[in-house]
């Protein structure tokens, strides 16, 4: 069986989206700026983000990304991965983008996530955003805006359930 | 069901609901791809495909070629004329020795019925069915399955019929298998000598009254009538098939008014479809061929990730 463990809770998830809402807010160009979110709750945290920035003035469009495509397991993966839509309605060209994930750990997502938005055009920048960092890095990818640091051992998961798809906010530790 | 175990894809009618759908939102996912400044993306980087096509065909051929570059994959095209069957060699010598050169797949078209099947028994890689004699093209049933559904949401319960030389017609029996399994009803219609008998027994209805086949019609697939078979003597003259059966202004009536018309091309064009009929905004033809290149690239994907 495995172990599962609320080390946030549904409170502290939401008051962790305010602040870095406030924190993109208040250092980025906003003008320019492009929300990217990352399949799956990726995008649900980034439309949370534009829902919040949206309640004061600040109008952001949104982009999903689906990376499967690039991953760089897929010649290798014992399990084939499900392919989903990707849906950018805007023209990356020149834009700040800010990438947004529930989980960052070994980078990989990032990686094939920066390779596949590159294909789409030419941004000014690229920033990323992750509710998240649990360490294990194996890539030399790094945050810009981070909600959580959580030093997990490399054998537990980390989830992040949210209540759009999962009926609650909350964020679980799981022992294997 | 959230992923794939077959190692080929041979025809419709072995496959469950469950697995025909799986490839159906699997080809939503790709379709956007097509859609991209860059159409392409790098999932099949290093896979080796090969075009075997027995048969001409120029459609099927570009389409499954260019699902396989905006996948990244290399694809060979091989043909017959240039190839050493002329000079004596086997099918299974000849996919063998394409297989000695580390093939990961193969796309098959060949003349007679259960080639494909033959060959992907006693070889490793994974085979694709691109149209074996009259039994089955199953990524044309699928990308036809694929477009009625996008137009109307989805198959459970509409009235599709198939029309024309049913006999001959291994994309009216990929359509066939497909669609039936996925709860469509289901009806075949064209001159007696044309429609085999014993074909109700899949379940499908059978008609050889146009009026009565169109009446209610969700979706009407026209087939193309293979001039060359008039040698055989299935229908006294291309004018007599086209005053009973052929979908015109005037026919198209018969149907419900948002009728799709689907043709899996290449058309006859004032045969067994008038120029009007094809060009009017119920024809689906041109997005059948747009899907086409989608479902292929799910195919693909599905047969050659994660083993």
């Amino acid at each position: 069986m495995k172990k599962e463990r609320e080390i946030v809770t549904g409170q502290e998830v939401e008051k962790i989206i305010s602040r870095l809402a406030e924190e993109v807010r208040a250092k980025t160009d906003l003008k320019n700026l492009a929300l990217i979110g990352i399949r799956r709750r990726g995008v649900e945290l980034a439309a949370r983000l534009q829902n919040i920035l949206e309640k004061k003035s600040i109008k952001l469009p949104l982009g999903i990304l689906d990376i499967t495509l690039y991953r760089d397991d897929l010649s290798t993966a014992a399990k084939q991965p499900v392919v989903r839509e990707t849906q950018i309605q805007f023209d990356l060209e020149g834009k700040d983008i800010l990438l947004v994930d529930d989980v960052l750990f070994t980078g990989r997502t990032i990686r094939a996530a920066l390779s596949e938005l590159v294909d789409f055009g030419r941004p000014r920048s690229i920033k990323l955003l992750a509710l998240v960092d649990r360490g294990h890095r194996e890539l030399p990818i790094q945050p810009d805006f981070t909600g959580k640091f959580i030093p997990a051992e490399s054998s537990q998961s980390i989830e992040v359930r949210l209540s759009e798809l999962d009926g609650e906010d909350k964020i679980l530790l799981i022992e294997p | 069901m959230n992923s794939w175990k077959r190692k080929d894809l041979l025809g419709l009618e072995e496959l469950s609901a469950e697995e025909i759908e799986f490839i159906l939102t699997t080809a939503a996912s790709f379709k956007e791809v097509s859609t991209r400044e860059i159409k392409k993306v790098p999932a099949l980087r290093g896979k080796t495909i090969a075009n075997l096509f027995f048969e001409p065909s120029t459609r099927t051929r570009t389409s499954f070629e260019l699902a396989a570059k905006r996948l990244s994959a290399d694809i060979v095209n091989f043909s017959p004329s240039a190839s050493s069957l002329v000079k004596g060699e086997t099918v299974l010598d000849t996919g063998e020795n394409l297989e000695a050169m580390k093939m990961d797949c193969f796309i098959v078209r060949h003349s007679c019925a259960g080639v494909v099947e033959f060959l992907a028994k006693r070889l490793k890689a994974s085979f694709i069915n691109a149209g074996d004699g009259s039994h089955e093209h199953p990524t044309q049933g699928l990308l036809d399955i694929f477009t009625i559904k996008e137009k109307k949401g989805g198959i459970k319960g509409l009235n599709v019929t198939i029309l024309g030389d049913i006999r001959h017609s291994r994309v009216a029996r990929s359509n066939l298998w497909g669609l039936l399994k996925l709860g469509a009803r289901v009806t075949l219609c064209g001159p007696p000598t044309l429609i085999p008998p014993g074909i109700e027994a899949t379940g499908a209805r059978v008609t050889y009254d146009l009026k009565k086949a169109l009446k209610d019609a969700d979706a009407v697939n026209v087939l193309r009538i293979q001039v060359e078979r008039q040698k055989e003597n299935y229908f006294p003259s291309p004018r007599e098939y086209s005053r009973q059966y052929q979908i015109n202004a005037e026919t198209i009536r018969w149907a419900k008014p948002d009728v799709l018309i689907m043709h899996p091309g290449p058309m006859n064009r004032g045969l067994e479809i008038s120029s009007e009929a094809a060009e009017c905004s119920n024809s689906v033809i041109l997005t059948q061929v747009e899907n086409g290149v989608a479902v292929r690239m799910a195919v693909l994907y599905l047969l050659l990730v994660g083993k």
